[in-house]
């Protein structure tokens, strides 16, 4: 059945090599999907425990104050205009998490130095951009954070302050 | 009773002398036993010398070994889970019998390979020996070499305190700066946005599941490889006096010298330089003394010293100053004076890059086995060596006081591009400048700029460990 029949034997072994080449190429490109959707980050796992905050009327925080959430990882701050503005604790530049060092007026990492003011904004490098801002929201002259987004952004900007 | 056990015995282990009494004899132990069959039955008598390799090679083996059965130790204990973590390890300390020399053996044993990993690489690459049919069991040892520092890495997590807590998390935040797959790999290297139970589950698995399987198979690659490239780099003869710089080159291969008569253990006189000599016992005797003397050695640190463990880890505050493991230190430098791409991507890569692909870099036909190549070799590595030692905390200091006054040295030009042209510059001017004054060889001019770059980064991993103190800010290693 095999040499007669077919008018080249040489083709036909090839493209069954070729088939076989395929076939183990398929087969290792689903394994490796498989691994790398194995290993995929989960989502949602971040914010489990911290849904919205609720930081409390507007009149508590003084204007030019700084309090800290340590459960939803933010700092509170209401400027001198009587703006708010929720800064994520996280030094943009590695990470660490930054101190309100009150005598200074100033957010200092305490891993490489960085500094920034009252608004998040760098004071010294090596900090690449402002704090990372939380979404905040003023209901019924309660202050509220949701801790679950984190907003990036280039520079401060009055417009992200939030007046009561 | 006996006899039966007795029975087994014998059919367990093939027949052999227990004592060889003659070199057939000799030879048949190195042939009939399993660990032994592994070891050539005999060897240049010339490699033996201890400054030829100064055992590096043989003493990761015997670390990684250490590690390996002190850690099986410790996962009868410890629990990966960040909530029990933390009380697991104080059990190790304080509850469990010897738990804390285990855990001191474990700890000293790592650092002791990380530094002894560096020495054989450095050795390997002192005396050429990455040419010929070792060039790839260059690149299987630089896997080794990763694999290696992720095992450094993960562990460091494992105590969950401040300092592992805090370390982990820099380090991989430093992941966050790669151009567009950053926060990608960042997310998929701590299992979530933050550090936490996946963090610590996975890295718990990669140290001590993936990357142990991954050693044993590497290992086993690497020695195999070794063994038939001929076994160590043969150095050359001595010269009658002390060596001198007369450029006899390295020796043809082993197989050339004349077999001698070989070297007894009742001997007491060298082996002649010139003749190959059995493995039992003159290499076994080395070998066997070095590991013990190895394995005293990190028994006494870790009974000494223990194993550090700090606070709890806090999320909420991070330690002043925070530092990275001290091997990532040199990086960690490296971000304090350049832009991040820079120090975190581009640097790492071109090094690693240049590293793996050094073999195939440099002219293949010089002599392997003479440390440093040649007398010229010796005297431009010491240039170059003399130079990153003043050149490096130079450009530290000059940063630091500049750094302030000039905002052009950050950003991509002034803090990527431009320090970097510049260390290229001063690469290849160190290059042309052995080539045209003492002579050197295109290797000997390779080995210079290699020598530069690696006392450089060690500079720079010493500043980082001893010289940066609150705030990272420059400070005496005395002052905190």
């Amino acid at each position: 059945m095999t040499g007669a029949a077919s008018p080249e034997p040489g083709s036909r072994r090839r493209l069954l090599r070729r088939l076989w080449a395929a076939l183990g190429v398929a087969a290792l490109a689903e394994a490796a999907w498989v691994v790398a959707s194995f290993l995929r980050p989960r989502r949602g796992d971040a914010g489990r425990d911290a849904g919205l905050v609720i930081a409390g009327p507007v009149d508590r925080f003084e204007p030019g104050s700084v309090s800290a959430f340590p459960a939803g990882k933010f700092y509170l701050v209401r400027l001198k205009d009587g703006g708010f503005l929720a800064l994520h604790r996280e030094c943009t530049h590695l990470g660490c998490t930054v101190p309100w060092v009150a005598e200074q007026a100033r957010f200092t990492c305490p891993c490489h130095a960085s500094a920034f003011d009252l608004t998040g904004s760098v004071l010294s490098p090596p900090a690449p951009r402002p704090l990372d801002l939380l979404p905040v929201r003023i209901e019924n002259g309660v202050v509220k954070v949701d801790p679950r987004q984190r907003l990036r952004r280039a520079a401060f900007d009055p417009s992200q302050a939030v007046s009561p | 009773m006996t006899g039966l056990l007795r029975r087994i015995w014998d059919s367990a282990v093939l027949k052999g002398p227990l004592v060889p009494r003659s070199d057939r004899e000799r030879a048949l132990v190195t042939v009939h036993t399993l660990v032994l069959h592994l070891r050539p039955v005999r060897l240049p008598a010339r490699t033996l010398r201890f400054t030829h390799t100064f055992g590096l090679g043989g003493s990761t083996l015997v670390l990684i070994g250490v590690l390996a059965l002190s850690g099986i130790l410790m996962t009868l204990v410890y629990q990966p889970v960040p909530g029990a973590a933390y009380d697991s390890v104080v059990a190790l300390e304080e509850a469990v019998r010897f738990g804390s020399l285990v855990r001191g053996v474990h700890h000293w044993s790592a650092q002791l390979l990380v530094v002894v990993l560096l020495l054989h690489v450095a050795r390997v690459f002192l005396t050429g020996g990455y040419h010929g049919p070792r060039r790839f069991n260059w690149v299987v040892g630089s896997a080794l070499l990763a694999a290696v520092a992720v095992n450094a890495f993960t562990g460091y997590l494992l105590p969950w305190d401040q300092l592992s807590y805090w370390a982990v998390t820099i380090s991989t935040a430093m992941l966050a700066y790669v151009p567009w797959a950053g926060p990608l790999l960042q997310r998929v290297v701590r299992g979530g946005a933050e550090i936490g139970p996946a963090t610590l589950t996975a890295f718990y698995a990669v140290h001590t599941t993936i990357v142990p399987t991954l050693l044993v198979g590497l290992m086993a690659f690497h020695f195999w490889r070794v063994r038939k490239a001929g076994g160590v780099v043969v150095p050359p003869p001595r010269v009658g006096e002390p060596p001198e710089d007369g450029g006899s080159g390295a020796q043809p291969r082993s197989g050339e010298s004349p077999r001698g008569p070989s070297v007894g253990i009742h001997s007491r006189r060298e082996p002649p330089d010139d003749e190959n000599v059995l493995f039992v016992p003159n290499l076994l005797v080395r070998e066997v003394a070095l590991a013990l003397a190895l394995v005293a050695a990190v028994t006494v640190l870790g009974s000494a010293l223990g194993a550090p463990l700090g606070e709890r880890a806090n999320p909420g505050l991070s330690p002043n100053p925070t530092k990275a493991p001290w091997y990532f230190m040199g990086l960690q430098e490296l971000l304090v004076h350049l832009h991040p791409v820079f120090a975190v991507l581009v640097i790492p890569l071109l090094a690693a890059l240049g590293f793996v692909l050094l073999p195939y870099l440099t002219d293949d036909d010089e002599p392997a086995g003479r440390w440093f190549l040649s007398a010229t070799g010796l005297r431009a590595a010491a240039l170059a060596a003399g130079v990153a030692l003043v050149a490096t905390p130079a450009a530290v200091l000059l940063h630091a006081v500049l750094g302030e006054r000039l905002p052009a040295v950050a950003g991509w030009i002034g803090g990527g591009l431009l320090p970097l042209g510049l260390v290229a510059a001063g690469a290849l001017g160190l290059a042309r400048l052995v080539r045209r004054r003492f002579g050197a060889s295109r290797n000997e001019a390779t080995q210079a700029v290699v020598v530069l770059f690696a006392v450089a980064f060690t500079v720079l991993t010493l500043i980082g460990v001893f010289f940066r103190g609150r705030g990272m800010a420059l400070a005496w290693p005395w002052a905190a």
